[in-house]
């Protein structure tokens, strides 16, 4: 791999870190675990989509492995307001 | 102080133990529960079987949560409900007082009604314990049938592949969940499951099981076929666990009968979960869910009832969002299809609701393994199937839930040859608006 490729995806993964975080929709959770088991840094995701809170832990990698994951769509990227592009 | 008893420890019961300590720090909070392995997801069971996770990740409570609960748990099989004395009695004589009561027993699968189906091999998928049984068999076993419909027939199908068995999948009828999905939708399913290795016998009726020794050696088709199998799993329904409530008098139907306070026709005693008989307002008649999202809303509302909050339960409009042959799939809302000779019933994930004919149009669109199915009633979305590319998903339960008025884009939606683009569309503006 180029160094510039590393750099890219290094800047990409900055850039969703600053842009969001996980947001859960308690509605479609069935606490199945799956999102917290494949969390590589062992936040509780289920627990947040219990309680209908974000993550929004300062050390959540925003790696959207919990989001791609769950197998009723309960989890989403979505963008700090602070951190709102316009379009 | 109030004495609380919550019988079950189900998601409705865990979710209104949480909401009685909430309200009422003080109160005296029991759950009794026959199930050794307590709270855990019982959805999750099916990515148990196919090993995405351990059994571990199934608690989604550590000892420190209960703990903090402070609740007092008790494992015991209740024999019988005395609703005057305000008194359960429990199996080994012991009796439990209680000043509000709540009932989330759940619900049990049906048993298969034919020579052969208490022999060891013959399993179902209810609860843990039958969780561990089926994989402890996969070990050994080579072939295995699986009987039944809708998302736990295919659960049982999916996780006995994932343990490399042989599967014929056996249905009844010409197609799978003939009830709730249309045909293109089953076929996509069947297709993919086809893919996956696993053989589908449509129009077989299965006689009886054989076995030696006691143990499951095949079965036998009403029409005289011999299938050798080692494994046979069953989901042809489900039961709500009413027996309780229906021994001290209380009334049930398919489920107990609840108001929209969840209350029972007994004073202080609640229901709540798959138990629950709740009437639906979009249909005027009580009817059974057996879905997490309802059960974990209606054991909050009864404990708020229980702690002294009038707290009105409205039914929602029903949805899923499932897998089913590793395609991700929402049902919304009434899509029903009519009857399914695969299932008595109602199964596990399922509403009542869906299998009502809505007086709708049909729109629909498919691209591979993507579909959308509509159904548009004389204003409003009523209901929806959404089969792989799931961006719709949401948008389409807000509509269908909020009733929003699509007269707008009717004429779209039906002439148009993407009806997914100007639904979507639709939502799109529908949702800017309501936020201004």
């Amino acid at each position: 791999m180029k160094i510039t490729h590393l750099w890219h995806a290094e800047r990409k993964r900055r850039e969703a870190r600053a842009a969001g975080y996980v947001v859960p929709e308690p509605a479609r959770c069935v606490q199945c675990g799956i999102c917290s088991f494949y969390c590589p840094i062992e936040i509780d995701v289920r627990r947040h989509a219990w309680e209908g809170i974000p993550v929004h832990e300062s050390y959540c990698l925003t790696c959207g492995e919990c989001v791609a994951r769950c197998p009723r769509g309960a989890l989403s990227l979505e963008r700090t307001s602070l951190y709102q592009r316009e379009g | 102080m109030r004495r609380y008893l919550i019988v079950g420890s189900g998601v409705a019961g865990v979710s209104a133990a949480q909401t009685l300590r909430r309200l009422d720090p003080a109160g005296e909070v029991t759950m009794v529960s026959y199930d050794p392995f307590g709270y855990y997801s019982r959805p999750g069971l099916a990515y148990y079987l196919t090993n995405e996770i351990g059994e571990k990740q199934l608690f989604p409570f550590q000892e420190k949560d209960w703990q903090a609960l402070k609740i007092r748990r008790l494992r015991a099989w209740v024999s019988r409900l005395h609703p005057a004395e305000h008194r359960l009695e429990l199996s080994d004589g012991a009796s439990l007082v209680y000043d509000r009561l709540l009932l989330a027993t759940g619900s049990q699968a049906l048993p298969l009604g034919i020579p052969g189906a208490d022999l060891e091999g013959v399993v179902k998928l209810d609860d843990l314990a039958d969780a561990r049984r089926i994989l402890n068999l996969c070990k050994r076993a080579r072939r295995a049938i699986v009987i039944g419909g809708a998302i736990t027939a295919l659960e049982l199908v999916e996780g006995l592949r994932a343990c490399r068995l042989q599967v014929t999948y056996l249905l009844r009828g010409s197609r799978y969940w003939s009830g709730v999905l249309d045909e293109t939708e089953a076929r996509l399913v069947e297709r993919r499951l086809a893919e996956e290795g696993v053989h589908i016998l449509p129009h077989t009726e299965l006689a009886a099981f054989q076995g030696q020794r006691g143990r499951l050696t095949g079965a036998v088709t009403t029409t005289g076929q011999h299938i050798p199998c080692d494994l046979a799993a069953a989901a042809i329904g489900i039961a709500p666990r009413k027996e309780l409530a229906a021994a001290a008098g209380l009334r049930t139907e398919r489920g107990i009968l609840v108001n929209d306070y969840l209350e029972t026709s007994a004073p202080d005693i609640y229901a709540a979960g798959d138990v629950a008989q709740i009437v639906d307002p979009l249909t005027g008649e009580a009817a059974l869910d057996t879905l997490w999202g309802p059960a974990r809303r209606s054991g909050a509302a009864a404990a708020q009832n229980m702690a002294g909050e009038a707290a009105r339960y409205l039914k929602q409009v029903p949805f899923n969002v499932t897998r089913l042959a590793g395609l991700p799939v929402t049902i919304i809302g009434r899509v029903g299809q009519g009857a399914d000779q695969d299932v008595a019933g109602i199964v596990r994930g399922d509403s009542e609701t869906w299998r009502q004919l809505p007086n709708a149009i049909i729109v629909e669109q498919s691209y591979e393994v993507n579909r959308l199915r509509l159904l548009v009633g004389e204003r409003a979305l009523v209901g929806a199937v959404v089969m792989g590319d799931q961006t719709l998903s949401r948008p389409i339960y807000e509509l269908v839930r909020g009733g929003v008025d699509l007269s707008s884009c009717r004429e779209a939606l039906f002439s148009s040859p993407r009806p997914a683009e100007v639904i979507g569309e639709f939502w799109r503006s529908w949702r800017a608006q309501s936020e201004t």
